[in-house]
């Protein structure tokens, strides 16, 4: 069930250049039901910054009733987000949306997940997840550059972690695709969460691979009201079928929709 | 006894309270926070002949206290509305208001006539302004005598009141109010969006993919408030008005400017809880103002002293 709830902040701090991580205390963390799903937060009290900010859920723990996000400073809402300290409290709503399907991997599976800048955090809470479950995890995650790069140490501690930089100035030299070809990965199943490009080229790919992908898009109400995030339905790409992604989504099974 | 309670042509509305079309869907994503029944009424999202799938995306942008949108009136379509929306809502103690869209002046009548039969529909209201759609829309609120006789030919038709949405995207609306009023409508909704447009900065290009959208929010409330204060002087006919609403506050300030109800939107999305919790606060905030009745608030902006309400139940 979605709550809106007066949430205390208990820790935010920078762990790479502009990217913050923040855990906040919430009720409805026991509502939580898949890794990936999302939460909307009002920035500030005031309605300069009318509309809430979506986040996704990178890592959560339930005994505590914390939760944990990580967001690029980028606009003004992330902006104003990223002053904030603990103690404070932020109006938010959540659990939203529909995440990863840990029940699609099977035990002794491997899995790929492949994350691309912002998109990266959701997979963190999934990998923890797959690897409790007894799925092997391998991870590509791709950067812009060295001092964007986070968590490739707390992803490690779950499965081997490969990181790929467009400027080379970290890992690989170019984009995740460039390094599951050099590694020659293999695997059972991909779930993934980045950049629209990026998403496509995997989905052009490994066609026929079981593939999650967990899609952005400007949202208004998240709720599924608005009509603002939806997509196509592949099956019916001229025609008035859609899905939201707000609410059908974040994640949506490859050729689900389109992309 | 209520403070609340508004009697307004075809609509009993135990509050003057309700969500504005395109801000609620059918009503089914905020049943899961409040009983629906504690609404005044529920204006849905616009319905046209066939099923829509709108424009392409970003189809929102915010703005400052306010947000562009240009969804293109998705929407499942008159014979899904009809056999699936209307009887989901129908669980619920309270009237529909059906925005009607369409194209042709033909889709506006085939809408009225069938939407209008439904039992749990007691008003429509003439979507004449939406900014967002090549064809109809907005084009039939900008013209005076177009938007006359669209509203002869659903009136002509529709077994419930008509209110007739209007847009502020003209030169003179209280020349618009007047001509629908001619038209036989029973009661203005207003305002519609205002046209806008915000460009990315890195790219230099429009962010939403229809370039222009409708401005919404707490931004237009000065807008709504004037043309309201207008119309509702000008025409004899009841104001549902709308515009940038988000506190018990605004709503008494639009009853003052002359609306005899109040329809909340944008902020719908920022708390899904506004609309009760303006119910909630509104019976607190007309006592100390010094009223009996939320209905003695109506036109105070401009009635002379000793003028009665207009609407009271």
């Amino acid at each position: 069930m979605i709550k809106k709830e007066v949430c205390k902040i208990i820790s935010q701090k920078e762990i790479a250049s502009d990217i913050y991580e923040l855990t906040v205390e919430a009720e409805f963390v026991s509502e939580i039901k898949t890794p990936g799903q999302f939460v909307h937060i009002r920035v500030g009290n005031g309605w300069d910054l009318l509309l809430r900010r979506p986040i996704s859920i990178s890592s959560f723990d339930k005994t505590l009733n914390q939760f944990t996000m990580i967001y690029r400073k980028e606009g003004k809402g992330t902006s104003c987000l990223a002053e904030m300290v603990p103690g404070m409290e932020l109006d938010i709503l959540g659990p939203l949306g529909n995440g990863f399907p840990v029940e699609e991997a099977e035990i002794g599976d491997t899995a790929l997940l492949v994350g691309g800048g912002i998109g990266v955090p959701p997979l963190y809470e999934l990998s923890k997840q797959l690897r409790a479950k007894g799925v092997k995890v391998v991870h590509v995650l791709g950067f812009q550059t060295e001092s964007a790069v986070f968590y490739e140490q707390e992803f490690g501690e779950t499965g081997v972690t490969y990181v790929a930089t467009v400027d080379g100035s970290y890992g690989t030299k170019g984009f995740v695709t460039d390094v599951i070809d050099s590694r020659d990965l293999s695997f059972d199943c991909i779930y993934s969460c980045g950049p629209t490009p990026m998403l496509r080229a995997l989905e052009q790919r490994y066609a026929g691979k079981k593939m999650f992908l967990s899609l952005e898009e400007r949202m208004g109400c998240g709720i599924g009201a608005c009509f603002a995030c939806v997509c196509k339905q592949a099956d019916d790409p001229s025609g008035v079928s859609y899905k939201k992604v707000c609410s059908d989504g974040p994640v949506f099974r490859a050729g689900e929709v389109l992309i | 006894m209520s403070m609340l309670n508004i009697e307004l042509p075809g609509l009993s509305l135990k509050n003057p309270i309700m969500p504005a079309s395109g801000c609620f869907g059918f009503g089914r994503e905020y049943s899961q926070f409040y009983d629906l029944s504690m609404l005044g009424a529920i204006m849905i999202k616009a319905t046209t002949v066939e099923p829509r799938f709108g424009n392409p995306t970003p189809r929102v942008a915010e703005t400052t206290a306010g947000m562009l949108n240009a969804i293109g009136l998705q929407n499942p379509g008159l014979e899904k509305v009809i056999s699936e929306e209307l009887p989901w809502l129908a669980q619920y103690d309270v009237p529909i208001i059906a925005n009607v869209a369409g194209s042709l002046e033909e889709d506006y009548v085939t809408v009225a006539k069938r939407i209008s039969q439904a039992p749990n529909v007691h008003a429509l209201e003439l979507n004449i302004s939406c900014p967002n759609v090549k064809e109809g829309g907005m084009a039939f609120g900008t013209i005076p005598e177009v938007a006359r006789v669209l509203t002869r030919r659903v009136k002509e038709v529709s077994a419930v009141p008509v209110y007739v949405k209007l847009s502020p995207n003209v030169t003179n609306i209280v020349e618009m109010a007047k001509a629908i009023e001619a038209g036989g409508a029973d009661g203005i909704t207003m305002i519609n969006t205002l046209v806008g447009m915000r460009l990315d900065l890195k790219t230099g290009k429009p962010i939403l993919a229809n370039r222009t959208g409708g401005l919404s929010g707490p931004a237009i409330k000065p807008v709504a408030l004037r043309m309201i204060y207008e119309v509702s002087q000008a025409v004899d006919l009841p104001v549902i008005g709308m515009g940038g609403i988000s506190s018990a506050e605004d709503v008494i300030e639009f009853f003052y400017a002359g609306a005899s109800a109040v329809a909340v939107g944008t902020a719908n999305f920022v708390d899904p809880f506004v609309c009760p919790t303006i119910i909630e606060q509104l019976p607190a905030l007309i006592a100390q103002l010094g009223f009996d009745h939320i209905s003695e608030c109506t036109g105070r902006s401009w009635k002379q002293h000793g003028q009665l309400a207009y609407h009271r139940a």
